[in-house]
């Protein structure tokens, strides 16, 4: 869908931004371009939809070079989002939305409308579209900024650092509803950002660009986290790769036996053989411990942060109605842990409840979030004192109740 | 030395024919210089290199004192209401050349660069996006050059115009004091109501801005 062919930026002032770029990045699917700061990733992006030329080389969107076409048409043919949302304070929300279709000549009505629908879309209320950005708190900003780049229905989204400006517990809440969107949209989305958790989260790709404008490595999370191709990759990723790694990482293959009947510690079930908690056994009066049963979409890291909380080192599985299907032990997912590692890339765990397969047949599609699809009944089981609010999706990557 | 009521009743057509001639006078001036400075600023703010230029060349014209302006005009454009609007509209330019192009200026970054990365085009991002959110500073500006033509009118009594300002130069030379009181009050009120007008104009221009109870 989007290709570069050796594509150099130099600045005039002399720095280069890109050097000899090649990548391919298929239809549908989220390519992320993260590194830090100067290297290139945004200089990148932006060649895209023509806001930057390159010096050399070529780019391609649908098969089309950019530069042999008119860069105002391109850009209305691409969607983008920009750092903060960069909305048109002058305009209502509604009018920021219709904006593009506007430019495309929809006429005010048709143009009001499909804003409209965008707006619900991305989870905002109708009367949200009289306001003015100003009147809006920075996630709902954001929401707009992605629901006016989505408006004239672009097949291929840029955004650029969009959710840099939030806070994290709004971070996460605007990542989610990207992947929900994504799911629902399926577009070609390239995605720009310096924080390699948002990456994870969000990439079916990850491209790690280096200081100077080169591209080091482009690969799954998962293979990136197994297989970091340097040093500096390593680095980026951080100390705890290994544990990213484990976030990407289904639940799915690991054992699990029955609850046991003996031991200190009694997992309490409800009727319908939902767990309740975990009873100190030895008459009345037990200590109580919340239990935080998992699903088999739910990653390993979450069932690792799981079988430490919990104080039989047993970790409650449960099926999509939270009916209790088994427990595992913190040394059957402490070894599945470690498969998982050194299987690294070549996880099979597949997508288990049927969420959209990954656009692309290198990506592993272990438990990524868009392959859990939402499930409240599954999130928050009836009557369990869930450590994570109940809003939260509890499938450990809610970046709460996890290390 | 009282103030003579009577004078006032008796002249109430030629004070109404003065003050309208006055407005006239005024409200030509910024106009012009609105027409002019529009395209001016727009320069300035975009070739940099103009910029110091133009907003040098419009502080120099504002040095120049009026009544020498309106002498130098006379051999263009004689004793008329033209030389009138020419001085006039010479002063307002300073004002309104200098807000309209921090008017621009003050239009953020990310907002042209959404624009453009929506794919306007640069005309239409001048005349749907800069202008209007440059729109506060420049109508500051539109205040400052009315309220000042209003009251600079009057110095082209000199060259036989100057609409209310003739009220000023019949009480001196009669020493007649009530002409002149009556013509300072009705300049004051025209500048206040036309200062007033302005500030309902912007705000029906820029409905965005009304509702602004904390900055973005």
């Amino acid at each position: 869908m989007i290709q570069f062919e050796a594509v150099h930026k130099r600045f005039p002032n002399g720095t280069t931004a890109v050097h000899d770029l090649s990548l391919d990045m298929p239809e549908g699917g989220v390519t992320v371009f993260v590194g830090s700061s100067g290297c290139g990733k945004t200089t990148s992006l932006r060649m895209i939809n023509r806001m930057v030329d390159p010096t050399s080389g070529t780019i391609r969107v649908g098969g089309r070079n950019v530069l042999e076409q008119d860069a105002a048409e391109l850009r209305r043919s691409i969607g983008y989002v920009i750092q903060q949302a960069g909305l048109f304070p002058h305009r209502t929300v509604l009018d920021n939305i219709a904006t593009v279709p506007l430019l495309l000549g929809w006429g005010r009505k048709k143009a009001r409308a499909a804003a409209g629908d965008l707006l619900e879309r991305v989870g905002l209320a109708p009367e949200m579209g009289r306001r003015y950005p100003h009147q809006l708190s920075g996630g709902q900003q954001q929401r707009v900024g992605v629901a006016r780049a989505l408006a004239a229905d672009p097949p291929v989204l840029l955004m650029d650092e969009p959710f840099g400006a939030v806070d994290p517990v709004v971070r996460t809440q605007l990542q989610d509803e990207l992947l929900r969107l994504q799911r629902e949209l399926n577009k070609t989305i390239v995605f720009v950002t310096h924080d390699i958790d948002e990456a994870v989260r969000l990439g079916d790709r990850i491209a790690v660009f280096r200081t100077g404008g080169h591209l080091v490595q482009c690969a799954s999370p998962a293979e990136l986290l197994a297989r970091p191709a340097d040093d500096f990759v390593a680095d980026f990723l951080g100390a705890e790769r290994g544990l990213k790694l484990l976030s990407l990482t289904a639940l799915v293959d690991v054992k699990q036996g029955a609850a046991p009947d003996g031991g200190p510690w009694e997992l309490v079930l409800d009727g319908a053989r939902k767990p309740v908690v975990w009873r100190e056994r030895g008459g009345a009066g037990g200590a109580e411990v919340p239990v935080r049963p998992l699903r088999d979409t739910d990653s390993l890291l979450s069932a690792l942060n799981e079988s430490i909380a919990s104080p039989s080192g047993l970790v409650a599985r449960v099926d999509a109605e939270g009916v209790l299907t088994g427990v595992s032990s913190r040394s059957d997912i402490h070894s599945a842990a470690g498969d998982a590692h050194l299987r690294g890339a070549g996880n099979g765990a597949t997508s288990p409840d049927g969420g959209a397969p990954a656009p692309e047949p290198s990506a592993p599609t272990a438990a990524t979030p868009r392959g859990s699809a939402p499930d409240p009944a599954a999130q928050s089981p009836q009557g369990l004192d869930l450590p994570a609010p109940a809003d939260a999706p509890a499938d450990g990557k809610s970046g709460r109740g996890v290390a | 030395m009282s103030f003579d009521w009577e004078w006032v009743g008796s002249h109430r057509d030629d004070l109404a024919t003065l003050t309208v001639s006055h407005l006239q006078a005024a409200l030509t001036a910024v106009l012009l210089g609105l027409l002019i400075s529009l395209p001016l600023a727009v320069l300035a703010h975009r070739v940099r290199p103009l910029r110091g230029f133009l907003l040098g060349l419009s502080n120099v014209l504002f040095t120049i004192p009026s009544i020498a302006v309106f002498v130098l005009l006379l051999p263009v454009s004689g004793l008329t209401r033209t030389t009138t609007v020419i001085g006039l509209t010479i002063y307002t330019l300073v004002v309104l050349l200098r807000n309209t192009v921090e008017g621009l200026d003050s239009v953020p970054q990310k907002t042209k660069e959404a624009a453009k990365a929506m794919g306007t085009r640069p005309l239409r991002t001048l005349l749907t996006v800069e202008l209007p959110l440059a729109l506060p500073v420049i109508m500051a500006g539109v205040r400052i050059a009315t309220v000042m033509s209003i009251s600079l009118v009057s110095v082209a009594t000199y060259i036989g115009d100057g609409g209310l300002g003739q009220l000023f130069t019949d009480g001196f030379q009669r020493n007649f004091p009530t002409p002149v009181i009556v013509g300072v009050v009705l300049t004051l009120l025209l500048a206040l109501v036309a200062d007033a007008l302005l500030v309902g104009v912007q705000r029906l221009l820029t409905p965005w801005a009304r509702t602004r109870t904390r900055k973005a």
